[in-house]
């Protein structure tokens, strides 16, 4: 359940005569966009390293040849660092591709062939693609492909995949390199380090180690223990501890040989780079935008404006379009109500399907799809110009001072639209305790199932009214300072973690800022309309009208002590009230488990057991049912509160589960927010109340 | 003159002598693996609100870096050439 990617195919078995193509490449060179445009598919890319998290599949045909595509995460190096780097070095040694493409960034081709260089240790069966092209003319690069080709000895192509351009020839040459038709020479280390390596990869060769030999003692060499473990795995015995390989390793400083190699690889980089890349203009990178982003006296500013902005937009503008969806609804569930008892069905089966199923599904759309219709193509935009990697940026200091990572930035970021996308992409952290503190505390940022209600209640009660523009402004600051909080609360949990169960210094932190690429707007609508909007939709959907006909047989259910709903609200009621809640507020976060989204109408559900609601989803009917039933600006403070540190939803939690293998884990991700979320609004509701507020 | 990266002033250029040994935290490799490997040449664009971390031009990509890691690479001034 990952909006922001997804799978091609779930067959990812290559078919018969199928050309098995791996994509690798730096992170951010645009790899995903060759992938994209050749499997016509919208699998998500960003512009900031890390978009990638697992492989993607997809299928294409070409002059009569089939292809299988495999999308990897992006990668500096072969020398695994992270999990991500980890699964796209996997997929390159082991993934058993006829071909691999490293897709390499024309703007800076001398950092790209390091990997190059380092995948044709692997295998000569190697395209190269220099992407980007058409960024590289504006920054007057030219590169000299024949050259590049001739100095590599593989197959070289051009493209500027944005526009499609020299997607085809790739496929094309990626034939030829999957038939071995190519001519690498391969990189000569120091003569020692070779002396070392030959024996070593002889031995390996031996014990029937498939993947290509020299790479494998070269890493052995290094001590390179993810790799040494890797091998160990797919040998069934700790290739490391025989004695046969144990005396060719050298007692050589593992450290010193890993600087020679890379020197070594940097040396031929720097050297092709210089025959084949011709910069007429200075290396000066464009900073202008760069210190407005981040500069100490407008980085943070532009930051916390740009995220008001984005909420105002959100709010102003889903506004009339929710209200005119909820009347539509409001409309048809009476037409079906009345279609219903026409064609004979009993109240019970009518009161099920029209007040259960079809008004909670009603609502789940009308509040929702228009704020996500916007919001999402103006996060996206945000995210296409680059923006998101400043944010890290800016707020690394912070993170640091947490002993945690920065990148828990970007993750917090793809938390807004999912938090299950969040704990996913936590892999782009290098450090594995550092990744477990970004998991644990991803679901403090709220994800787009819970923005419409703490949209609705800010308008309802914080703002008085949303459809003014006063009233918005003062909406969108509301929930800018909401989410402050939420990032205040990351930090301190963060660093509470990092003290005592997770303790540890901070490790390395190494960021990219790619340029700012001027975001192809077409692009962006149909990529958030589509793939997140709709996909986020739908499982909102999907929960909600099954849960809806629960909640509606719980109202309607009756026992000698009232229905079951009524019972279960009363049980809850004395603790809720504590929390400054009421019962049918937490009755309707428990019920809310597998969706957040469906959280506000299974309260209202609770409510209408005793009332009933004459208009959906407009803001001023909501209000009297609140109203009526005892809320105060303190429950509508507490429940969005309560919304924004709580239990994560299902999805969520089996995703924490798988990503940390982990059931203490787990049920601490669980444990943190929740218990967080009680203590704050235990603290508010006594506050209040002890000064007469409330 | 002989200084670290993180020593650099804004809009600063040098030259990679080498990279300290880091014991356990295994920065190293990952410093050399974006490029930071003897010869490669470095400028320091700048910093972000807070002062840290820094952006660095790094072979044609800009890459943020923390002061500490910053301070396992020391550097040579541009003008000394290249060995």
């Amino acid at each position: 359940m990952r909006p922001f990617q997804r799978s091609a195919s779930r067959d990812a078995e290559p078919r018969a005569n199928e050309l098995v193509v791996a994509l690798a490449g730096n992170p951010n060179v645009g790899k995903s966009t060759v992938f994209n445009n050749l499997t016509n598919l919208r699998q998500h890319t960003g512009n900031w390293p890390g978009k990638t998290v697992g492989s993607a599949w997809g299928r294409c045909e070409f002059d009569g040849q089939s292809y299988l595509l495999v999308d990897t995460p992006g990668a500096y190096s072969l020398i695994a660092h992270s999990a991500e780097e980890e699964a796209a070095r996997d997929a390159i040694l082991f993934g058993g591709a006829d071909a691999v493409a490293v897709i390499c960034d024309a703007t800076c081709l001398e950092r790209n062939l390091n990997l190059v260089l380092q995948v044709l240790e692997v295998t000569d069966r190697v395209v190269v693609c220099v992407n980007l092209l058409d960024e590289a003319r504006k920054h007057r690069i030219e590169v000299d492909l024949a050259a590049l080709e001739e100095a590599l000895g593989v197959p070289v192509v051009g493209c500027t995949a944005r526009s499609g351009k020299g997607t085809r020839e790739l496929l094309r040459r990626a034939k030829e390199a999957a038939e071995g038709r190519t001519a690498h020479v391969p990189t000569r280390y120091p003569d020692d380090i070779e002396r070392a390596a030959e024996p070593l990869k002889r031995a390996l060769v031996a014990l029937g180690i498939e993947v290509n030999a020299r790479f494998a003692a070269l890493r052995l060499l290094e001590g390179d223990h993810s790799m040494a473990s890797r091998l160990a795995g797919v040998l069934g015995f700790p290739v490391g501890e025989l004695p046969a390989i144990r005396e060719l390793l050298p007692p050589t400083d593992g450290e010193r040989v890993r600087e020679e190699i890379v020197n070594a690889i940097y040396r031929r980089a720097e050297e092709i780079a210089r025959r084949c890349v011709r910069a007429a203009g200075d290396d000066s990178r464009q900073t202008r935008w760069d210190r407005l982003l981040t500069s100490r006296l407008t980085g943070v500013p532009v930051m916390l404006a740009l995220l008001a902005i984005v909420f105002y937009v959100t709010i102003v503008g889903a506004n009339a379009p929710s209200a005119a969806l909820g009347d539509l609804f409001g409309r048809a569930e009476q037409w079906l109500t009345g279609a219903l008892a026409a064609v004979g069905a009993s109240a019970w089966l009518n009161g099920l399907l029209s007040e259960g199923v079809f008004r909670v599904f009603g609502w789940v759309i009308s509040v929702m799809l228009p704020p996500m219709a916007i919001f999402f193509p103006l996060f996206t935009l945000l995210e296409d110009l680059g923006y998101l990697p400043r944010v890290a940026f800016n707020l690394d200091r912070q993170f640091k001072r947490c002993h945690a990572c920065g990148k828990q930035c970007l993750t917090m970021c793809l938390g807004f639209g999912c938090n299950a996308a969040g704990v996913v992409g936590c892999r782009i952290i290098d450090s594995p305790r550092e990744r477990l503190i970004a998991i644990l505390t991803n679901c403090f940022v709220p994800c787009n199932g819970r923005f419409p209600m703490l949209i609705a209640l800010i308008a309802i009660f914080l703002a008085e009214v949303g459809l003014v523009s006063g009233g918005a402004m003062l909406s969108a600051a509301l929930l800018s300072l909401l989410i402050v909080l939420g990032i205040l609360m990351t930090f301190a949990v963060s660093r509470l973690l990092s003290a005592t169960l997770l303790r540890g210094v901070p490790s390395s932190f190494t960021l990219e800022l790619p340029p700012f690429r001027r975001p192809q707007i077409g692009q962006v609508i149909v990529r958030s309309v589509f793939d997140r909007t709709l996909y986020v939709l739908g499982r909102a959907a999907a929960v909600a009208a099954p849960a809806g006909a629960l909640i509606w047989l719980l109202a309607n259910v009756s026992t000698p002590g009232g229905t079951l709903l009524g019972q279960l609200v009363r049980a809850l009621d004395p603790f809720a009230q504590a929390l400054g809640l009421d019962g049918a507020i937490l009755t309707a976060f428990v019920l809310g488990f597998p969706a957040n989204e469906i959280v506000l109408p299974l309260a209202i559900m609770a409510y209408l057991s005793t009332g009933s609601l004459a208009e959906m989803g407009s803001f001023s009917s909501l209000r009297a049912l609140l109203l009526n039933n005892g809320w105060t600006w303190l429950t509508a403070l507490n429940t969005m509160l309560f919304s924004l540190m709580h239990w994560p939803c299902s999805t969520t939690v089996l995703t924490i589960a798988r990503e940390t293998r982990s059931a203490k884990w787990t049920l601490f991700s669980i444990a943190v927010p929740t218990a967080c979320g009680m203590a704050v609004c235990a603290f508010t509701a006594a506050l209040a109340r002890l000064l007469g507020l409330a | 003159m002989n200084r670290t990266l993180n020593e650099l002033r804004p809009g600063e250029s040098a030259t990679v002598r080498g990279l300290s040994p880091d014991g356990s935290r295994n920065i190293a490799r990952r410093l050399m693996d974006i490029g930071l490997t003897g010869g490669a040449r470095v400028k320091y664009l700048f910093s972000a609100p807070s002062g840290e971390p820094r952006a660095y031009l790094i072979r044609g990509a800009v890459i943020a870096l923390r002061a500490e890691d910053a301070a396992l690479v020391s550097t040579r001034a541009e003008s000394e050439g290249s060995v």
